[in-house]
């Protein structure tokens, strides 16, 4: 069977369901004490983890459609990478309004000091200039660049399961999973990881 | 006529519901009380208008995660009130039984409240040992027979950088000292929380208990364990410690991160060497013997110089205040570390 317009129509609304899904449960599991009794940590931890979940699953779109010829399939990248954004970016606003209290000049101090806040913010903003680009007047506008900067991606993939990596505390095998599970993604590219190399 | 259909019929009236469905009254008021706590007004005036019982199942959608049964915990009365936090306002019981480090019952903060109320703590053993004149072994009941219970409201600082005010019930760790009588060998005290991978889930799953190496160890030098500040808690607000807290007895060293006062405690040896602590085994660059809390040494990936306070209120209620060298009780406990640089001993 191949994945028609139509179908790809009932496949995006499906996702945005799915991806909205879990924010409606967080809502409901803090306004109804299921959080813990300070649920900050809860919060943060887990809007990354959505973020990081749902970023690794828009890496899965490319090979998914490439092995089963479903080029369709393709359309629905964007609609998953702005949620990686909106995902990211309630785990960065939770950091700064419940963790930090909006201490600006403690958030600027940290995200300088700390390794694995400043990775964290590296691939943040990336992600930020992925999704203001994900219009297509300004894909357009941009031409070749935006393939260029698109490619970013694959650092994204490197640097958000270090940043989870580094900031626990003490148990590595979630991480570790994270960054096995990532780096067999980015093999699956390999060849193309390399283009991008030879290129420069 | 008798079957299964009209058993059921016969014997419950649809309006009828079991003892086990229904929120215990404690629990329903706390959840409403953090309703209003976050600021949900609006829901909470919905809310009012569905019958009580329903509204208790709405949050009850996530029914899987609550215990089953709740731990039970004792009245506990003490004869004297000390409070060592000021005018600070007391994180409710809600919170502190809530928010718990308790990564034998799992590492998320909300874990230990969860998976540890079945937790049995009749009979449970301490044995003060080591370097000491007369051996001890204390059974449960002792903790309260052979001790004067006082309250004291400390300042709790994790090292996290969140903190809390708790009034703690129990005893100066001295009184138990002095009791078993500390020989001149005595330069250290070390501590052990239970080992009983059955009741404590973390023990057994490194996935779920964070990968520590069990039982936990905490110690302490002899001068730091005989300062009155230095207290054994069985006790929390005017009951008995829940198991998140660390029931029944367990250490409070207020001047020190969390991670040092450790819970649920079988043996207490007075040592003439080092012992060695758990978190500094698994993280030596990041956590020292000492851990006194110290803002102007920052943990390597956190700044320690401010903390979040978690008192009364929701989640935007909280407030980031500046910490205090050694948590606010310098006056008490800056004289044991004169000479030490505490920037290499942290």
């Amino acid at each position: 069977m191949r994945i028609t317009n139509k179908h790809v129509f009932w496949l995006k609304a499906l996702m945005h369901v799915v991806a909205i899904l879990p924010i409606i449960y967080l809502v409901l599991a803090v306004l109804g004490d299921e959080a813990g009794g300070d649920p900050v940590q809860y919060i943060i931890h887990y809007t990354g983890i959505g973020a990081l979940n749902t970023f690794l699953i828009t890496l899965c779109i490319s090979p998914i459609a490439k092995k089963f010829k479903q080029g369709a399939l393709i359309q629905t990248r964007r609609l998953i990478g702005l949620y990686v954004f909106a995902y990211a970016t309630l785990h960065l606003m939770a950091f700064i309004s419940l963790d930090l209290l909006f201490e600006w000049t403690l958030f600027f101090q940290e995200t300088v000091k700390r390794p694995y806040i400043v990775v964290g913010t590296v691939a943040y903003l990336l992600l930020l200039a992925l999704s203001v680009t994900s219009l297509n007047a300004v894909r357009r506008k941009m031409g070749k660049r935006w393939q260029q900067l698109h490619n970013s991606v694959y650092l994204v993939a490197v640097l958000v399961p270090i940043h989870f990596f580094w900031s626990v505390k003490s148990e590595i095998i979630e991480p570790s999973i994270y960054i096995a599970v990532a780096a067999l993604l980015l093999f699956f590219r390999k060849s193309q990881i390399q283009r991008i190399f030879k290129r420069k | 006529m008798s079957n299964k259909f009209t058993n059921g019929l016969l014997k419950r009236s649809p309006w009828h519901i079991k003892e086990s469905e229904v929120t215990p009254e404690e629990i329903f008021k706390d959840r409403r009380s953090i309703i209003k706590a976050l600021g949900f007004g609006a829901v909470g005036a919905v809310g009012a208008t569905i019958p009580s019982v329903a509204n208790a199942d709405i949050f009850s959608l996530f029914g899987k995660d609550k215990p089953a049964k709740k731990f039970a915990t004792a009245p506990l009365p003490f004869t004297k009130q000390t409070n060592y936090a000021g005018a600070e306002i007391v994180t409710p019981y809600s919170k502190v039984t809530t928010h718990n480090n308790f990564y034998e019952f799992g590492t998320s903060k909300k874990a230990p409240a969860e998976n540890s109320q079945e937790f049995q703590v009749d009979p449970w053993t301490l044995v003060i040992d080591g370097e000491v004149d007369r051996p001890l072994t204390l059974g449960l009941d002792d903790f309260t027979k052979l001790m004067d219970i006082e309250q004291r409201t400390y300042r709790m600082r994790c090292v996290e950088a969140w903190s809390m005010v708790i009034p703690w019930l129990g005893f100066p760790l001295a009184t138990l000292l002095k009791r078993a009588g500390v020989n001149s060998k005595g330069k250290y005290v070390a501590f052990e929380t239970l080992h009983d991978p059955e009741q404590m889930p973390g023990q057994s799953n490194r996935f779920m208990g964070g990968g520590i190496h069990y039982p936990y160890v905490e110690g302490l030098t002899i001068e730091e364990a005989m300062n009155d500040l230095t207290f054994m808690a069985v006790g929390l607000y005017d009951k008995t410690l829940p198991p998140q807290n660390g029931a029944p007895i367990r250490l409070v060293v207020p001047w020190k991160y969390g991670f040092k006062s450790i819970k649920s405690v079988v043996r207490i040896r007075v040592t003439s060497q080092r012992p060695p602590t758990s978190w500094n085994q698994l993280g030596p660059s990041e956590y020292g013997f000492y851990a006194n809390v110290n803002p102007a040494v920052d943990h390597p990936r956190w700044s320690q110089a401010s903390e979040r306070r978690i008192a009364e209120g929701g989640l935007f209620s909280a407030t980031r205040i500046k910490t205090l060298p050694f948590n606010g009780y310098g006056d008490q406990v800056a004289d044991l570390y004169r000479g030490l640089d505490l920037t290499k001993n942290f």
